[in-house]
């Protein structure tokens, strides 16, 4: 039943022009910066004598792909979660959903997995391209695998968090405007501590968390952080659904 | 386990302190169809939307087939078709994909949903419709669209919330047919505020007005009073108002317009040739004998702006 939701989601999300140009977009913006990147890493390279400033390919060309990937996303997860809920909202087909045998928690999830899988696209997408690499160098696998399931995870509490907003209210707009500011807010929030590395609020940030998948580290601490965050997002999400059967 | 497919026990629903619906209780039986009638606001829409489990009532309960709605709402919704007063329609789908989703959702195995969605389709008249969007089709394809969605599980309970908004005539009438065609196979509810509709396709009648329910019974109660009970009556001469009243059978004759006179109908007696014959010997030049049209809005009337319960014993008597 979940994957009928999300199917149905998946559907949508492809039979609008909306999916496939910011996918387009993306593509072409990642494409772009793995090009550069490689270009550039030739010329830094040559310039690099001493041992300690020579990185890897996968990891120069890697850092510059997967940071705009991060930032980029910023606004492409709001743009695509926005209509989740509150589209189905404003043209009342959410009785169509409420009336078939289907428990809030799964049409929640559905719709979650849905755009989890438009997303990971793109993930797929930046592994396969950094890959390529490995034809003409050795490149670190390892180190694309821990990138992957970073973003992914990101992407995943990106998505949760929107799906939230966009359960708020009936205007997609106003989902999609609110959840960017939540997301910018919790991206940048380490940055406002960085004075103090203990600090509780720093905990909270994204970014603190991403960066360890980043330099190739797999933490589980790091892992349950966007783990409870999504989870958090979601039953937020299933309650205010229910308190519109409850309160009509 | 009860015969009934729909029960409904006390169902209340209040909004802030006031009550949207208030204490409606009734069953359906199977094959039955059921006409839920109400002037706007009267809390039709509420009535349907805690029946199909998408609004919770504040008090009382739903069973359907005997599954209690709150306690085990996912067993109760399978067996539910409904279509809310808004369509609930994916408008960037095609007919086709819709419908399939709308099966897959209403959990109808794999392997039959082509047929199903075939079939659907078949009884809502789309076959020729199946590979455009939704968001291109009129608005009474849309809305057949929206009834095909409602019966494509083959549900014992088929909840339409006036289907017959805003079609045209010949639409109005496949709907009809169609939705005395489903009720020969499940239960089906359709609520409405055309009264000659209910009479058309209903067995069953319930009138609410202010979230109370004001009538609840047979259509023939409401035929009777519609067909038996009153007269109108044309001349060209008028006659005395008493010389018409004095004609056995008839109980009351009452002055409407120019020419014309309504005449209520004693029970049990058939006054129509008394008075052609008393027309013609007096010379009265009668143009025009027919049962009285209005008077089946004349009842729904009288029961919606009087006191609920005397009404309904007036209309039961």
């Amino acid at each position: 039943m979940v994957i009928s939701i999300a199917r149905k989601e998946l559907k949508s999300m492809f039979s609008s022009p909306m999916g496939w140009i910011i996918l387009a977009l993306l593509m072409f913006a990642f494409g772009t910066y793995y090009l550069n990147g490689i270009n550039n890493y030739f010329e830094v390279m040559s310039g690099a004598i001493r041992p300690a400033e020579r990185v890897g390919v996968t990891q120069f060309v890697g850092q510059t792909v997967y940071g705009l990937a991060s930032f980029l996303m910023l606004f492409a997860v709001p743009l695509l979660s926005m209509r989740l809920i509150s589209e189905e909202r404003r043209n009342q087909t959410l009785p169509f959903l409420f009336s078939a045998p289907l428990s809030l928690i799964e049409i929640v999830v559905g719709k979650f997995l849905g755009l989890v899988a438009f997303l990971s696209i793109l993930i797929l997408y930046i592994g396969v391209m950094l890959s390529t690499l490995n034809l003409w160098s050795d490149i670190d696998f390892g180190y694309i695998l821990s990138n992957s399931l970073g973003l992914f995870l990101l992407l995943a509490s990106f998505s949760a968090l929107g799906l939230y907003f966009s359960s708020l209210t009936s205007q997609p707009v106003v989902a999609a405007i609110l959840s960017f500011i939540a997301l910018f807010v919790l991206m940048i929030l380490d940055r406002f501590f960085a004075g103090d590395p203990s600090s509780t609020m720093a905990q909270l940030s994204f970014m603190k968390h991403f960066q360890s998948f980043a330099v190739g580290l797999i933490d589980t601490a790091d892992i349950l952080y966007f783990v409870l965050f999504i989870i958090t997002f979601l039953i937020l999400t299933i309650r205010r659904l229910d308190a519109d059967r409850l309160r009509g | 386990m009860s015969d009934f497919t729909v029960e409904a026990i006390e169902l209340t629903r209040l909004y802030g302190g006031r009550a949207a619906v208030s204490e409606v209780s009734f069953n359906l039986a199977r094959g039955q169809v059921l006409g839920f009638l109400g002037p706007n606001g009267a809390g039709k829409s509420t009535t349907m939307k805690m029946l199909t489990g998408n609004l919770a009532p504040s008090l009382g309960s739903v069973k359907i087939c005997g599954i209690d709605m709150i306690e085990n709402p996912k067993e109760a919704k399978k067996l539910i078709g409904y279509l809310p007063e808004m369509r609930p329609l994916y408008k960037e789908f095609t007919v086709d994909e819709y419908l399939t989703i709308a099966a897959r959702l209403h959990n109808v195995p794999g392997k039959q949903i082509k047929k199903a969605v075939e079939t659907a389709k078949a009884r809502c008249g789309l076959g020729h419709m199946s590979k455009r969007l939704i968001e291109n089709l009129s608005n009474g394809y849309q809305q057949r669209v929206g009834i095909a969605q409602a019966i494509i599980h083959n549900p014992t309970v088929v909840i339409l919330d006036e289907p017959t908004v805003g079609l045209d005539p010949i639409q109005i009438r496949d709907i009809r047919t169609l939705i005395k065609e489903i009720g020969q196979e499940h239960s089906v509810i359709v609520s409405t505020h055309i009264l000659p509709e209910v009479e058309m396709v209903c067995d069953h009648v319930q009138i609410i007005d202010q979230g109370k329910l004001v009538f609840n019974g047979d259509i023939d109660v409401l035929k009777r009073q519609r067909m038996g009970n009153k007269l109108l009556l044309g001349f060209n001469n008028m006659p005395e108002v008493a010389a018409v009243a004095k004609i056995k059978g008839v109980a009351e004759v009452e002055l409407t317009e120019e020419n014309m006179m309504r005449v209520a109908v004693a029970e049990g007696e058939t006054p129509h040739e008394s008075i052609v014959k008393a027309s013609v010997r007096n010379g009265w030049g009668l143009y025009q004998i027919a049962p009285d049209q209005t008077s089946l809005e004349d009842v729904f009337v009288q029961l919606t702006y009087q006191d609920g319960e005397s009404a309904a014993e007036e209309t039961a008597a």
